[in-house]
């Protein structure tokens, strides 16, 4: 399979995308720059996270604006796989392809730690490939990854089964004291209604790999691969004796 | 001629901020100190008339400016 990897001025996460993509799980994975007015040929794309445009403004303000996203955009609303992590929440948010917005840490303070993630629904081509129950070991590092939505989002979250990672204990319990940054519901990161366009501020990219501690955040990208495979009928044999 | 907008968290979003800024102006002593809200001042020079620079200004506040998700959002042009 064939990945877009966004780079804006201030990425810092892309060439981590780009390596796990790659040299892990052995898929192509290019880098697209913001000034690309097109997506090319590729089946899914990763908005990576650092600090766009020095998060002016707000995270993710100004790189809404970049004629990449105008395409992402167009290949979203028809169904294209689109994973936005850390920063690139914020910018699907900003957008509009997601709903809600990413405000500041309740504790003001820039939050770098490994935390685990409960996961809601298996039904989402991001989180299929979890095993029922499993939490994910993931790191995070954000000061600006409170989730906040209005009552109305929240419920129509909830309702559609949209939220796919939330924080929690080590033992799955969604306490306030799990929350690194005092989101809503312990969000970690949402769907869209179609299911198709994913954000979350932990970074499954740097979890994907026992050499690093934990390869948990594999299972993210291999729920995409399977996703795709089963969407195209290429690499279904292969993936099958994983 | 500027625009002067004021853009300030909404009152159901978290405000941290806000919140250390009042228990600072608590702990110096003074009383009475009900709400803090810390937003965003943004000053835009003009050239041009100022009453069709007003829809442009509502529609730059609204895509860019701030985010009506989080955020309201005032402005005069003076």
């Amino acid at each position: 399979m064939r990945f877009a990897v966004l780079q804006f001025p201030g990425s810092n996460c892309d060439q981590d995308c780009v390596h796990v993509l790659g040299n892990v799980l052995g898929q192509d994975a290019d880098y697209l720059w913001h000034k690309e007015e097109s997506i090319g040929d590729a089946d899914a794309v990763v908005v990576p996270g650092g600090f766009s445009y020095g998060d002016y403004l707000r995270t993710g303000s100004i790189a809404q604006f970049s004629p990449v996203m105008n395409a992402v955009k167009a290949f979203a609303n028809a169904g294209g796989l689109v994973i936005g992590i850390c920063n690139g929440f914020q910018i699907l948010c900003e957008t509009g392809l997601l709903p809600g917005a990413l405000v500041r840490n309740r504790s003001l303070q820039f939050r770098c730690e490994t935390i685990f993630l409960k996961i809601p629904t298996a039904d989402s081509p991001f989180t299929s490939e979890v095993p029922e129950g499993r939490l994910l070991r993931v790191p995070i590092a954000h000061g600006e990854g409170c989730y906040f939505a209005d009552d109305e989002a929240l419920a129509k979250l909830r309702a559609d089964d949209q939220i796919l990672f939330q924080y929690a204990t080590e033992t799955g319990d969604l306490t306030d004291e799990a929350n690194p940054n005092g989101s809503l519901l312990n969000i970690a990161g949402i769907c869209n209604e179609g299911r198709n366009v994913c954000g979350m501020m932990p970074h499954p990219e740097r979890a994907s790999e026992n050499v690093l501690g934990a390869d948990d955040g594999r299972r993210v990208f291999e729920s995409m691969l399977r996703h795709l495979e089963a969407k195209t009928g290429v690499g279904q044999a292969a993936t099958a004796e994983v | 001629m500027k625009a002067k907008i004021v853009i300030t968290p909404k009152k159901a979003v978290l405000d941290p901020q806000g919140k250390t800024v009042q228990t600072a102006l608590e702990h110096m002593g003074y009383d009475g100190v009900k709400a803090v809200h810390v937003g965003k001042y943004i000053e835009i020079e003009l050239e041009g008339d100022a009453e069709s620079w007003r829809p442009k200004i509502d529609e730059a506040c609204h895509k860019l400016l701030s985010n009506p998700v989080i955020e309201d959002y005032h402005f005069t042009i003076e």
